[in-house]
């Protein structure tokens, strides 16, 4: 489905990205982990749009979106999520899902309809539906899922979900977790799952590829890539962090 | 239903007023406040969604010299002349627009861009002066023959058609207010303005949202300019173009309250009847006066009232239980964002 050929980044001298490949298969969960500063979230600037790529190219369902402006590629089906929420906080929560359901996916004509898609990823998502709710009201939890509620309303078949868990306790990661494979076997979308939290991601994802200092370090199922020992050595450093 | 009575009677009571109140001084300050209101009401159309522009004078002198001079030198009548001024200024803001937008050029740097934009405008038509009168001004030519009133040259004896016209003018500024106000664009443009990065990634095309609401913005200033020179007769680059007169359009938008409907209204009232009395009153005595009056309480009232006077009293009014939204009401109350 997705087919990210050699890509690298550079941001002046720093090389973010170092000549990554990797392929996403129609339907499943893959997990992206490494390290702090590893390019993750680069790897997601570059595929979303974000940023253009200094080299390498990617495909989506067979059509090259390399250099391809944010909004474009949002509209052929990839939705994203960031790190660190970034709602609008001049709109209420409705509103900001409203939006991106009217202005992600061209299915949608009318403002009524989007403010109904909304409604129903909103309750999909499990956040109030009403009119009257602030962003400004919602909690950590509250605003990483806005951030997936709005990235699902466009109607995409590839959600990139950035660090959907930092900052969130146990029992919301878990939650969190079960949502993400709700939509993956419920709604059909593909999803690529960038991560710092091990323990949660091991249980959900189908395959893990590992990044650091922006190169690949390993790929595989998630019990070859916990057992790793190069995985393990240069990315877990402590046996902690697989808890 | 009863709002729209109230709207209906407001409307017709300020249709009416020209045949009641006869001194033809008030005629002429409200048919300033008109036209200031108009022009108000344009650049906040961009301003409160965060695209501050300091350079609106350009496109006030640029549409209202193109009109005059093609009436002087071409006989070309207005009703021609003006969409092709309003044309020039719209080709103005996609040049300096598109690039600006493009490239992200936000925030103060926008403001510096367009700043440099309205002086740009002023000079050239200083330098132009074998067709402008440079820094003289010029006139219109008279219509020939002479008439009281020529539809065909847009020139009238009598203030009252030119009253009619300011508010037509004005009304319709308001309605396009509201349509935007509306639509998904404001909410799309309320985005932009936080975050364009976040807005893009949910297939919002950022570049056209802005450059749309600007080409809105900078069309309906270029109008606003040619009524000031149609309704004085007179044009002068420092007073239609350049940094003063633009910064005089910002400075009203805020003073009355660029994020409400009739913000801009307000703020040209209060400059408006403001200026003419501390002039009326100091006079020629102690020049500069009411000048430093002026900037005075434009200092006070933009520290107590950043959203403005009128949404000031807006936020005022909303903290007892709130009344049904009306259309130019900013969804927004929330000081802290």
């Amino acid at each position: 489905m997705l087919v990210v050929d050699s890509i690298s980044k550079s941001f002046g001298g720093f090389l973010a990205v170092n000549r990554v490949s990797f392929e996403v298969q129609e339907g499943e969960i893959l997990g992206l982990i490494g390290p702090n500063g590893s390019g993750k979230s680069t790897v997601f600037n570059l595929i979303s749009g974000a940023h253009k790529v200094t080299g390498g190219s990617i495909r989506f369902e067979g059509r090259n979106i390399t250099g391809l402006t944010p909004d474009k590629i949002c509209h052929l089906g990839i939705a994203r999520t960031f790190q660190i929420p970034r709602p609008f906080k001049k709109l209420s929560l409705l509103e900001n899902v409203t939006l991106s359901a009217y202005f992600g996916d061209d299915a949608l004509r009318s403002p009524e309809e989007a403010r109904d898609r909304a409604r129903k990823v909103l309750e999909i998502i499990g956040l109030p539906t009403d009119d009257r709710t602030e962003v400004t009201t919602l909690g950590a939890a509250g605003l990483k899922k806005l951030e997936l509620a709005r990235a699902l309303s466009t109607q995409p078949r590839l959600l990139l979900a950035d660090e959907s868990l930092g900052g969130l306790d146990h029992q919301e990661m878990e939650q969190a977790a079960d949502t993400l494979n709700h939509i993956r076997t419920e709604l059909g979308i593909t999803i690529v799952w960038v991560e710092h939290i091990m323990g949660v991601l091991m249980r959900v994802v189908d395959r893990v590829m590992v990044l650091d200092y922006g190169e690949k370090i390993a790929e595989g199922l998630p019990k070859e890539i916990a057992n790793d020992p190069k995985v393990i050595e240069v990315y877990l450093g402590n046996q902690q962090a697989l808890a | 239903m009863k709002r729209y009575l109230l709207i209906a009677a407001a409307v017709s009571i300020l249709a009416l007023l020209p045949l009641f109140l006869v001194p033809v001084y008030y005629l002429h300050l409200l048919i300033l406040v008109l036209i200031w209101s108009f022009i108000g009401t344009s650049w906040s159309l961009m301003g409160k969604f965060g695209i501050v522009s300091l350079g609106h004078g350009a496109f006030l002198g640029i549409g209202v010299y193109a009109t005059t001079v093609l009436w002087n030198f071409q006989g070309l009548t207005p009703w021609i002349g003006i969409p092709i001024g309003i044309a020039l200024a719209l080709l103005l803001a996609l040049l300096i627009g598109y690039p600006a937008f493009r490239f992200r050029v936000v925030g103060h740097y926008f403001a510096l861009i367009t700043l440099a934009l309205g002086e740009v405008v002023r000079l050239s038509i200083i330098a132009a002066r074998n067709i402008t009168g440079g820094s003289l001004g010029m006139t219109p030519d008279r219509v020939q023959p002479p008439t009281d009133v020529s539809w065909y040259a847009l020139q009238f004896s009598d203030k009252r058609y030119f009253y009619v016209i300011a508010l037509l003018c004005w009304l319709g500024a308001l309605l396009i207010w509201r349509w935007v106000n509306r639509s998904m664009t404001r909410p799309a443009l309320e985005a932009i303005s936080e975050d364009e990065v976040a807005a893009a990634s949910m297939g919002i095309h950022v570049t056209s949202h802005k450059l749309r609401i600007t080409l809105l913005s900078a069309g309906m200033t270029a109008l606003g300019g040619i009524l000031l020179g149609l309704y004085n007769q007179y044009l002068n680059p420092s007073s239609l173009s350049g940094i003063s007169i633009s910064l005089e359009i910002v400075f009203l938008s805020i003073v009355g309250g660029m994020y409400s409907m009739l913000g801009p209204t307000i703020g040209a009232i209060i400059t408006i009847v403001f200026r003419e009395s501390l002039r009326t009153y100091f006079g020629v005595s102690l020049a500069g006066m009411s000048e430093s009056i002026y900037g005075l309480l434009l200092i006070v009232s933009i520290i107590f009232m950043p959203r403005g006077i009128y949404g000031a009293v807006e936020t005022w009014l909303k903290r007892e239980p709130p009344p049904s939204t009306s259309a130019g009401a900013d969804p927004d109350p929330d000081p802290s964002s």
